[in-house]
């Protein structure tokens, strides 16, 4: 499957872009993160499953890279366009109708806090089809139900290829049950969200 | 959970009215998003239409007591942040060292992980004898959980390592008693402490406090009710006295800076001061 022009219009006219990612993403979402431009016009908010205690570098890392103003999400922060925004460890993040973040922490959704689903849902219930959301490489099925939701709700809904992702169980969880409109290579995704 | 049954906007405040009504509990003021999830979930666990759950709230105590329950969220951690309670012990605990006694509120204790971390801590530090930690929540049933202070090995055992990051000695269990698949604290921890109900939500000022620990509360409330609260909990300190929130949670009240004191902004610890 190759980009389209559905694809090309539907990214344009989305105002979030939600970026979810587990094992083996990593390495690509630095690499999307370091191609994003301030000209995006569009909110970023990434979902990185990883370890609680160990907080701060991967924050770091991000935004001494990013050329876009780089977020940690705080309880109630607003959000705001042309920000990148990323989950913090061992809280849910949801996002209100008002146009703001909340937190929770509540139990833990297939092993995981942050969940890529809770985000995922909560921004479907909000954004309907004025979203992207992408899947990426993961070592469980976090994310697969909130992309569905996000399917039905009219959001653009990417998964990375599972034959290119390192950890495929996560995308193809998602394929599994319906909830990629597009399967992607990593060489596309990467030439999409490039394109401002 | 595909079909996850969700609720429309008017249904969600049909809800928060009517357990407003028939059980005095006001979640009008409480984060939507977060609230919907619980709400979809119970609904999904007990296989309920909306108007059976709307019945069911109305007419069986019980089901209220497991919903409230159900409702608001009791996760908790034994020295949950490890870096929270390092700053407590250097910055903070030598501080209040100088005090005549120390009596702490941990507000929204849930099962009671906090309030043993801190009995732990202050033990520790000998500080324990002129220590004292009330424990409240909404919750009768997670109340009873706190007050005997028994929990899961498997809990635990997920505890130990914060233990071991907060830089305290030897290991977590030294304070336990273990029992076969549950640990019970030592009963000298427990001497300082009690457990009570109080709804942040509705109740008041109920006695003065050198420190109020209220963490990952706030997540749950709307902006408004987080600045009635910290009123709250300003009329609560004594002149000096430290205010512990969760380190993502931010202060954006106006009047804030004139109250508090900033002591380390990403712990989010403050001491009040300018008092009237």
């Amino acid at each position: 499957m190759a980009i389209n022009k559905n694809i090309i219009e539907h990214w344009n006219n989305s105002e979030i872009v939600l970026l979810g990612g587990s094992a083996g993403s990593f390495k690509l979402l630095f690499r999307v993160i370091k191609a994003f431009l301030p000209g995006l016009n569009k909110t970023v908010i990434i979902v990185i499953h990883r370890r609680k205690n160990f907080f701060s570098e991967i924050e770091r890392l991000f935004a001494d890279n990013s050329k876009m103003k780089l977020k940690e999400i705080s309880d109630k922060d607003p959000i705001n366009g042309n920000t990148i925004y990323i989950a913090p460890a061992n809280y849910h993040t949801l996002i209100e109708k008002g146009g703001y973040f909340s937190l929770d922490v509540s139990d833990s959704v297939w092993y995981s806090k942050p969940s890529i689903d809770v985000t995922f849902e909560s921004a479907a219930d909000v954004y309907k089809e004025r979203c992207t959301a992408i899947l990426f490489s993961g070592a469980n099925q976090d994310g697969a139900e909130g992309l569905l939701k996000l399917r039905n709700s009219g959001a653009l809904t990417i998964v990375q290829s599972p034959g290119d992702a390192e950890m495929p169980d996560m995308p193809q969880a998602a394929i599994n049950i319906n909830a990629a409109e597009y399967i992607l290579r990593t060489e596309e995704i990467c030439e999409l969200l490039k394109s401002v | 959970m595909s079909d996850a049954p969700g609720f429309t906007e008017p249904q969600l405040y049909e809800l928060i009215d009517l357990i407003k009504e028939v059980h005095g509990f006001d979640f009008s003021d409480y984060s939507k998003a977060s609230l919907k999830r619980r709400l979809s979930r119970i609904v999904m666990l007990k296989k309920l239409g909306f108007y059976e759950l709307k019945y069911q709230l109305a007419n069986d105590q019980l089901f209220f007591q497991w919903f409230l329950e159900e409702v608001t969220v009791n996760v908790t951690e034994m020295f949950r942040d490890p870096s929270f309670y390092k700053a407590l012990n250097t910055q903070v605990l030598p501080y209040l060292s100088s005090f005549q006694h120390i009596r702490i509120w941990s507000a929204g204790c849930s099962s009671g992980e906090e309030v043993y971390s801190l009995a732990i801590l202050l033990n520790e530090v000998q500080l324990n004898k002129k220590s004292f930690i009330y424990g409240t929540d909404i919750n009768t049933e997670v109340l009873n959980e706190a007050r005997k202070g028994i929990y899961s090995l498997r809990k635990i055992k997920s505890y130990t390592e914060n233990y071991q990051l907060s830089d305290m000695p030897g290991s977590l269990t030294d304070h336990f008693t273990i029992m076969y698949d549950a640990a019970s604290i030592h009963s000298e921890l427990k001497q300082n402490t009690l457990f009570s109900v109080h709804n942040l939500v509705s109740d008041n000022v109920f006695n003065e406090f050198q420190l109020i620990s209220c963490r990952n509360v706030f997540i749950y409330f709307e902006s408004a009710l987080q600045e009635k609260i910290l009123n709250v909990f300003y009329n609560s300190l004594c002149p000096f006295g430290f205010l512990c929130l969760g380190s993502k949670e931010t202060i954006r009240f106006p009047d804030f800076k004139s109250k508090f004191k900033v002591i380390n902004s990403r712990e989010n610890i403050y001491q009040k001061i300018g008092d009237q």
